[in-house]
């Protein structure tokens, strides 16, 4: 029995991106999903400071200090990219014309709430970015996380604990141990790793999961891709 | 003649009293007016209202600002960074006060205010505490938050090209906050890396009419050496 790595659970995610998509990808572990993607679709990344069609990390020697994505971090642009200000970025954000955000969180509730920006009440400097803006706005939301913390606390719950990024808005989780379809059931696993039973990940998780007839099994794909 | 040139930088910054609520464009260090911040460091105005997505890092550009204690609140989305530490101790010493928002509804506080709409109402932030103490309403069965314009005295912005009526265009994701902090702001004061002969600016690539500029000087380069010491 196996866990994903990060890459692995970003490689994972990417198989699901349709041709045509324009996707965005949220700060961290769902960045490496842009090193994933499969060959032959047109899937076109946007980043909220302006740009559709963002393409990977420039070689040492070549950053520009005008091409940085949401997390500063430098980039390229990939022939057929657009830009555009801050405002109309997230006009295309809020306004539903992204297929799909992938964010990563602290807690996923059963009825789609998202914990992701601030883990105490009172922090003076808790930065909220554009999260909550994506999490409400783009056509879909999926997650990639740890199915467990540190301390192994689950991350799926009933209730998230920590302040809320968006109220029921998550549609897919992506960990290291599962897939999981948010569901107006509640959770419903549609892959799980090898090895690892129901009742193992029933344990790992802070709300009752239920199992989609024919579970299949969660591959590391970071070699296919 | 309309020409909107200054001959420096003091000139492009005259007249910013204490107390004035200041944009600066940028997203990090991609479209930031280092020279204007430069000058206005110089300048030493005090208790600014500072409206910027993040609050800069290191020991140059935006970050000297709080550094020499002349920022007294901060409009932002994202106040933690690689000086995250340090901006926190100031609030809890209580020195500065920051407004945390989400980086979309910045961007249209910032819009609404130079489009000359006071208020507006958005879905994001709906059941969070970043909602809390607001006016909310249902449409077609979603939650929504009621948010008001925030404009300024002045707007300090980087541009690319522009010309003496202060047309202007922007280079790659250095446009970011630009045009609509030059739209909201009483003064708005631009550095361009080019000023070009009027007419050589192909109108259809101009993204802020000159209508939105009221001074513009040419942009130089600010060295690591030049930014000084500060806490």
């Amino acid at each position: 029995m196996t866990p994903l790595t990060r890459e692995g659970i970003a490689a994972r995610l990417a198989q699901d991106i349709s041709d045509g998509w324009h996707v965005n990808l949220g700060i961290g572990m769902p960045e490496q999903v842009a090193n994933y993607l499969p060959e032959g679709r047109d899937i076109l990344l946007h980043s909220e400071n302006g740009i559709l069609g963002m393409g990977p990390t420039p070689p040492e020697g070549q950053e520009d200090e005008t091409l940085v994505n949401a997390g500063k971090k430098p980039i390229t642009m990939l022939p057929g990219a657009s830009i555009f200000d801050h405002a109309l970025s997230f006009g295309l954000v809020r306004g539903g014309h992204l297929q799909l955000c992938v964010l990563g969180a602290y807690q996923v509730a059963e009825n789609g709430d998202i914990a992701n920006w601030s883990r105490e009440d009172n922090d003076p400097i808790a930065s909220v970015g554009g999260a909550m803006d994506l999490a409400v706005g783009a056509q879909r939301i999926w997650v990639t996380m740890q199915h467990n913390d540190k301390s192994g606390a689950p991350r799926i719950l009933e209730h998230c604990t920590y302040p809320l990024t968006g109220v029921g808005c998550v549609k897919r989780i992506y960990t290291d141990l599962a897939v999981i379809d948010v569901t107006p059931e509640g959770f419903l696993v549609t892959e799980i790793i090898d090895g690892m039973t129901p009742k193992e990940l029933q344990d790992r998780s802070g709300a009752r999961l239920r199992f989609a007839d024919g579970v299949g099994k969660l591959l590391d794909q970071t070699r296919a891709a | 003649m309309l020409d909107r040139r200054c001959d420096s930088v003091e000139k492009a910054l005259e007249g910013i009293k204490d107390g004035s609520r200041i944009m600066v464009s940028g997203f990090g260090e991609a479209g930031r007016p280092n020279m204007l911040i430069k000058g206005l460091i110089d300048s030493g105005v005090k208790d600014i209202e500072l409206v910027s997505n993040n609050a800069g890092a290191g020991y140059e550009g935006l970050a000297m600002l709080f550094r020499h204690k002349m920022v007294r609140k901060l409009y932002c989305s994202f106040p933690r960074g690689s000086m995250g530490a340090e901006v926190k101790k100031w609030v809890e010493e209580g020195g500065l006060e920051i407004e945390v928002m989400p980086q979309g509804t910045l961007a249209e506080r910032i819009r609404a205010a130079g489009c000359g709409i006071p208020a507006f109402y958005t879905p994001t932030a709906y059941g969070t505490k970043l909602a809390e103490g607001k006016e909310t309403r249902m449409f077609d069965g979603v939650g929504h938050v009621l948010e008001t314009a925030l404009k300024a005295d002045v707007a300090l912005v980087k541009a690319y090209k522009a010309d003496r009526w202060g047309n202007l265009t922007y280079l790659n994701l250095a446009r970011n906050f630009a045009p609509l902090m030059a739209m909201a702001a009483t003064t708005s004061i631009v550095e361009a890396d080019e000023i070009v002969e009027l007419g050589a600016l192909e109108p259809n690539i101009i993204v802020t009419p000159g209508i939105c500029v009221d001074r513009l000087v040419t942009s130089r380069r600010i060295a690591e050496n030049e930014w000084g010491t500060a806490a």
